[in-house]
């Protein structure tokens, strides 16, 4: 482990890595705190970006960087307009935004600060731990458990997609292979399902799906509805950062114990930093005493400093799963398993070993991204938070022409800015149906490599015997269909419940 | 019939007529050394569509309750064309003429103009302020594409031999 953090070390600070965590940092405050963009949508955007640099270790390190900044520009626009830009930061703005309106916006920022950095670097540290024990088990799976532990990821994120509605999820899910098997697979040379279409040869792009699934629709909401936030930059006046040392611990207990928890949630397929957050609050309200719980929503630094640990922890817990398995738990580390797998780096367990340098060298971006987070982004926050001002009419425009750049530049094809605008269409149709399109884009991106998993096992075994002779493979797949019956079994159960006393369908 | 049936009814039509290729035309196409191979490139689409179709069904035939939401307070009508629908089609619209202009006209003009008029559809009317921001971004992300990430962008309109 020693050895590989002093690759990391060294591979982190070079020149451009630095800029890189700099620059993803910066951009990713400065977009995420606009209103209606979340992180997705920023990555997505910044994703040809970070390929035409060629060089895996950087754009990981960018896309990382983009990822926390967007986080912390949206912890920003929740306390400072009580207008969340990521959903991962609504908690924030419970104690946030009260904390702005008594003029305590400065010290609001820096406990979110200061806890998003605590969160960060202590996920950091739990990473380093974790990954590499994790991996070390993963390097026993072979394809049959590859195969089946990536059904259950895709059932666990089709699970706990948030809407409650798991039968949407797993159909969008399902969409998302579907989507995958167009063009010509890696195991079989020939083309499927291509309808004979020439540019559907190669398959959908995972950028313009991408695009057109988290970019397109939230700027097209941001069109249809405006957010009705904003009219008072003048009672945020941004001044006295400090904390008081009563209040640091005050925060400090709340910190630590989020930055376990938001990390173990991160971790977990399909629960992301914005489940992370709002337990965190959750929890840390429980544990207050009588008088500190009146505070909350009234302006409590603990309520703040609770879900900023929770979801900056969580974002670094959702890395383990995409380094060490493979297997992206979220939408945000779905499209950097894209961005990975363009850039000819397959993350699993191997990667540690193959290419040890990409790994540590992430990690160590993460403690660098904290800290300029904390050192450089916090003493700006006045003049990004000018972005804010930035007329609307002015900004749609942009980020639709910035869409548009990405998917043109990805295939440098006039095509597949009409499959862009195509899907964007359909895909807002769907997000006002409460069809959730994070499982979509993870179904698409893990498609193929669960068809070569799925393939090369019925190879081995010639046929479906896999399923039988290898235990951890039945056991997973056991695991996969639990988890999709049961969120169903247990709404029926508690309707059937309900039908007694309420009325009934 | 709410939205979210018709869209897994639409969902529905796809996922049989996927299944419809895997299962009936794709084997057809196969060379006869592969039929010996355990797994053919219809394997697994054919299990795909199956389950599709049956999650599907589960939608279309309403055999799962929807949860109870707030937002279904606000009918879904009144959610899309409460707010300004109008202006979102206008610029999706805009996309569709930039990606067909987008080779003909080149990149510089077509870009200067989506800009423009996608302001001025949200209602933008100051053209003096509007028209050198376009022009700038267009000229400054052009010279990024094309510059620093070296990827060919062709700048002037076919006309003037761009």
């Amino acid at each position: 482990m020693l050895e590989g953090l002093l690759i990391g070390l060294s591979t982190a600070f070079s020149l451009t890595n630095i800029l890189m965590v700099i620059g993803g940092c910066l951009i990713g405050t400065f977009i995420g705190m606009l209103p209606g963009l979340g992180p997705m949508s920023i990555i997505a955007i910044m994703i040809p970006v970070a390929i035409s640099l060629g060089d895996p270790s950087a754009a990981l390190i960018l896309l990382a960087g983009v990822y926390y900044g967007a986080i912390f520009g949206g912890s920003t626009s929740s306390i400072l307009l009580n207008a969340p830009g990521v959903a991962g930061t609504v908690a924030s703005s419970f104690d946030g935004y009260p904390m702005a309106r008594a003029g305590k916006a400065g010290k609001a920022l820096t406990i979110a600060a200061i806890a998003s950095f605590a969160g960060g670097t202590i996920g950091a540290l739990l990473l380093m731990v974790f990954a590499p024990a994790l991996s070390s088990v993963a390097l026993l799976f072979h394809s049959a458990e590859y195969f089946a532990l990536m059904v259950v990821g895709l059932s666990a994120i089709a699970a706990f997609a948030g809407t409650g509605q798991v039968a949407k999820a797993i159909l969008m899910t399902l969409l998302g292979l579907i989507m995958a098997t167009v063009g010509e697979g890696a195991l079989f040379n020939m083309p499927r399902f291509t309808m004979g279409v020439m540019d559907l040869q190669s398959g959908f792009s995972f950028i313009t799906l991408a695009m057109a699934m988290f970019a397109l629709p939230e700027a097209l909401f941001l069109v249809m509805n405006p957010p009705k936030a904003g009219g008072n930059s003048g009672e945020g006046k941004i001044k006295d950062l400090r904390i008081s040392r009563a209040e640091a611990r005050q925060i400090a207990p709340v910190i630590g114990r989020q930055s376990l928890q938001g990390f173990f949630i991160g971790v977990l397929p399909g629960a992301g930093a914005t489940i992370a957050s709002f337990l965190g609050y959750a929890v840390e309200r429980n544990l207050s005493t009588k008088e500190e719980q009146a505070e909350f929503g009234k302006g409590s630094v603990k309520g703040l400093a609770a879900p900023e640990t929770a979801n900056n922890a969580a974002c670094t817990g959702s890395f383990v799963p995409l380094l060490t398995l493979g297997i992206p738990g979220s939408g945000t580390t779905a499209i950097l398993l894209g961005a990975l797998v363009a850039l000819n780096v397959t993350p699993g367990p191997r990667l540690m070993i193959d290419e040890p340098q990409i790994f540590w060298a992430v990690i160590i971006s993460m403690y660098i991204g904290n800290l300029i987070l904390l050192v450089l982004n916090l003493p700006l926050i006045p003049y990004i938070a000018k972005v804010l001002e930035v007329p609307r009419n002015y900004l749609i425009p942009f980020i639709l022409f910035f869409t548009l750049m990405g998917a043109y530049i990805g295939q440098n094809n006039a095509t597949e800015l009409l499959i862009l605008v195509g899907f964007g269409f359909c895909a807002t149709l769907l997000r006002f149906a409460d069809y959730p399109l994070a499982p979509l884009l993870i179904g698409f991106i893990l498609g193929s490599m669960l068809e070569d998993n799925f393939a090369r096992s019925m190879q081995l075994y010639d046929g479906l015997g896999f399923l039988l002779e290898r235990p951890m493979t039945l056991a997973l797949l056991v695991l996969a269909a639990i988890l999709v019956v049961l969120p169903s079994y247990r709404a029926r159960r508690a309707r059937a419940k309900a039908d007694g006393v309420a009325e009934g369908d | 019939m709410a939205l979210d049936r018709w869209i897994a009814l639409i969902i529905l039509m796809i996922s049989l007529a996927y299944g419809y290729a895997a299962y009936f035309t794709m084997d057809g196409l196969l060379p006869p050394f592969m039929k010996f191979n355990p797994v053919w490139p219809s394997t697994f689409p054919k299990a795909l569509s199956v389950l599709a179709i049956l999650t599907a069904l589960v939608i279309v035939l309403g055999l799962e309750k929807p949860a109870e939401r707030e937002a279904d307070a606000v009918p879904l009508w009144e959610r899309i064309f409460g707010g300004n629908w109008q202006q979102a089609l206008a610029l999706l619209a805009l996309m569709v003429a930039y990606a067909l202009l987008l080779r003909p006209g080149g990149f510089l003009l077509s870009t200067v103009l989506f800009l423009t008029i996608g302001a001025m559809i949200l209602g933008e009317r100051k053209l003096h302020i509007l028209l050198p921001v376009a022009a700038g971004a267009a000229g400054l992300v052009w010279y990024l594409v094309q510059g620093v990430l070296g990827i060919y962008l062709k700048p002037l309109p076919a006309l003037m031999g761009g």
